[in-house]
């Protein structure tokens, strides 16, 4: 009785799902299957760059984290905000404690004046998260063309292939290329839009940040190209995201080390204690 | 309740014997995983994954307990204190990936579980509740696992609450009020991450409690084996300590190997990188997806697109819940006296056949719903019912088994000396 309930119900779906192929088949000979779109023509995977944090054995690139951390400073945080990252971590970056201190006290956070209680503006400690560049999301999107600019301390985790992400997107601005012209004139990039074949619909509101060669005067001297400040925010950006992550692949070595030893003896015994079961056991 | 040969407990401490007394709880231990629970001799290593689903249990019950301490269900706040754990807690990243790969390894564990049950029909008499508390505890996974993705209050979490808990609105007529009970509002909100935190919290505990009968069950009849013969003499079993906790000793160091190189090496490999953006009701992803572990069943709920008297929404809900319902049934559908698929030659094709079908399903639930992928989820889906419900009640009628061996005895070591008993027995009569 229930095999042949089981039957019947079996066929019933087998037979609802088959029908649905059908009209899925049909469509799909008669009306192709689906439109090409220009983000699958178009769209480019990320560039693969080279990071000292990346692989098994990694290490913080201090140099490139307080490049990065300069342009953040100089030209990300004109817009996005940060709002995970205190200046307090700053020491992570081999900032000493009072370069922390001062660094801090460069930026303007929101603070409560201690006389009349007005809302007003103080000099950051560095117990202080970093500031956002707008009070709130409707003076972010006012200023920025109705598109907010998203909090970057997670960034390189929040998308696919992150650091690599970033950095293509930082240099992947270009004219949007006559094919696509052609093919798709409805994807050019309208008013406020700029065309990048690394962002998901090839069209951002994001005006290219970095523009030109030296536009920021790195402190450890270092050439300012475009293509080294994108890499070294990209670096900078893969910190904030997971300022654990050196210390986490560092610790899961000596775990796997033991892991491994003690799974050897475990085998060892395990083969020692059958080890008597094998032959004629009677 | 175990075999007359079954080693007795006799304890010659004095505070063992003393507890002997007045509560023999060294006695239940020694009877459940100790020295007086005889095992088949023959256990493969696909009989390593029940221990390994109880551990993942136990590591994910701690680990959510400390998460829990420093984690705030309120959805003003609740992502940030992710990140707070992140962070700020003393090997708070630690314990969030140990729990969120915890999660993943002990599906990982539990489809290996579930698929030896297929193989050696685990399910088959006189094991039945044994499988049936068992696909409780499946259900009540996905349920604990469910909620406890929607905590980070990140995008997929919360357009992963709104799609899942969006499919009770395709029941006719009290759909949509149920959904809106189920979510204290219209939309996942702070009400329903409450909800979701107490319940999270509070399931792992009653799967430890079916875990239990899952386990008392389990012992009456005692194990299954590779061969599918029942155990029939002393020397076809070995006690369980020291034979199969050292195997399960040296199972779990694997399992942590794979579980660790995860943890410190690639934590975020199975997760989606939208659930490190803050949860948006107004910016829908570009593609929703639920974490890897429910894919096959998303792919078969995707499946249904074309409506055919009932919506098609409907019948892609009823096709994934009856995906797994059918499972319950397998005692009962599976007719073929031979337990073990090692002796059902046809069987054994189209058991294969499933795990690819399955693990087709498993790619199509994560890829996007657009063509092709939708026409081979459909092909695809169509064969997981029809192996459990058509071919599988059917396939006994026209297989035709193996010859099985005497006993286990006699598949381990070549003969049994009470099998050519039996054969005399056999030629005389």
């Amino acid at each position: 009785m229930i095999r042949l309930a089981g039957i019947l119900i079996g066929l019933v779906f087998t037979f609802v799902v088959l029908l649905a192929f059908v009209v899925g088949a049909y469509t799909a000979a008669t009306e192709g299957m689906g439109e090409e779109t220009a983000e699958h023509a178009f769209h480019l995977d990320p560039e693969h760059v080279e990071f000292a944090h990346d692989g098994l054995f990694p290490s913080w690139d201090l140099q490139q984290l307080q490049r990065g951390y300069q342009v953040y400073k100089e030209v990300c945080s004109a817009c996005h905000s940060m709002n995970h990252v205190a200046f307090r971590n700053l020491e992570e970056l081999g900032y000493t404690e009072e370069e922390v201190k001062a660094e801090a006290a460069s930026w303007v956070v929101p603070g409560i004046d201690p006389d009349t209680g007005e809302n007003s503006t103080r000099p950051g400690l560095p117990t202080d998260y970093f500031p956002s560049p707008y009070p709130n999301d409707v003076a972010a999107a006012a200023a920025n063309n109705n598109a907010i600019p998203p909090d970057l301390s997670l960034m390189t985790k929040a998308r696919h292939h992150g650091p690599a992400y970033v950095y293509s997107l930082l240099t992947g601005y270009q004219e949007p290329s006559a094919e696509l012209a052609e093919e798709f004139p409805d994807s050019l990039p309208g008013p406020g839009l700029y065309h990048n074949p690394y962002f998901a619909n090839l069209n951002l509101a994001m005006a290219p940040p970095l523009t030109a060669d030296g536009q920021v005067t790195y402190a450890d001297g270092t050439d300012a190209s475009i293509d080294q400040m994108a890499q070294d925010v990209a670096a900078f950006l893969t910190w904030t995201a997971e300022p654990s992550l050196v210390d986490r692949k560092r610790t899961g070595w000596p775990v796997m080390g033991f892991l491994l030893f003690a799974t050897i003896l475990a085998w060892l015994a395990k083969k020692q204690i059958w080890a008597g079961l094998k032959p004629r056991k009677d | 309740m175990s075999f007359p040969w079954a080693k007795q407990y006799e304890p010659t401490n004095p505070v063992m014997k003393f507890m002997d007394e007045k509560l023999p709880l060294p006695r239940l231990v020694y009877n459940a995983v100790g020295a007086g629970y005889p095992v088949p001799r023959n256990l493969s290593y696909m009989w390593n994954f029940g221990v390994l689903a109880g551990f993942c249990l136990v590591l994910q019950i701690v680990t959510g307990v400390v998460l829990a301490m420093h984690y705030a269900a309120n959805s003003g706040v609740a992502f940030d204190s992710i990140e707070h754990i992140m962070r700020d807690v003393n090997w708070g990243w630690a314990i969030r990936y140990a729990h969120a790969n915890g999660a993943s390894a002990f599906f990982a564990v539990i489809y290996l579980h579930i698929f030896r049950g297929f193989y050696y029909s685990s399910y088959k008499a006189p094991r039945e509740m044994i499988w049936l508390l068992g696909v409780v505890i499946y259900l009540l996974m996905m349920a604990t696992g469910f909620m406890g993705y929607v905590l980070p209050w990140g995008q997929m979490s919360f357009w992963g609450a709104k799609v899942i808990t969006g499919l009770f609105g395709a029941i006719p007529v009290v759909g949509e009020p149920l959904q809106v009970w189920l979510l204290g509002g219209y939309a996942p909100d702070n009400a329903a991450l409450n909800r979701f935190f107490s319940l999270h919290f509070m399931l792992p505990f009653v799967i430890a409690g079916v875990v239990i009968l899952h386990i008392w069950a389990l012992h009456i009849p005692g194990s299954s084996n590779p061969t599918g013969v029942e155990v029939k003499s002393e020397s076809d079993t070995v006690p369980f300590h020291p034979y199969y906790t050292a195997k399960d000793g040296f199972g779990l160091g694997v399992f942590l190997l794979i579980y660790c190189a995860f943890l410190f090496f690639m934590p975020n490999a199975l997760g989606h990188p939208d659930n490190y953006i803050p949860a948006n009701p107004l910016s829908t992803p570009a593609h929703i997806v639920p974490e890897w572990y429910y894919w096959p069943f998303y792919a078969i709920l995707r499946a249904f697109t074309f409506d055919f008297i009932l919506p098609a929404k409907l019948w892609g809900v009823l096709a994934m819940f009856a995906a797994i319902l059918v499972w319950f049934f397998l005692p009962w559908l599976d007719k073929s006296p031979v337990r073990s698929g090692n002796y059902r030659p046809l069987f054994r094709k189209f058991f294969w056949v499933l795990v690819a079908d399955m693990a087709l399903l498993f790619y199509l639930g994560g890829a996007p719903a657009e063509e092709p992928y939708v026409m081979i989820s459909q092909i695809a889906t169509a064969y997981y019912f029809l192996h459990f419900l058509v071919i599988l009640p059917l396939l006994s009628s026209f297989e035709r088994p193996d010859p099985l061996p005497f006993s286990i005895t006699e598949a381990v070591l070549g003969s049994d000396d009470k099998a050519a008993l039996k054969d005399g027995a056999g030629s005389a009569a």
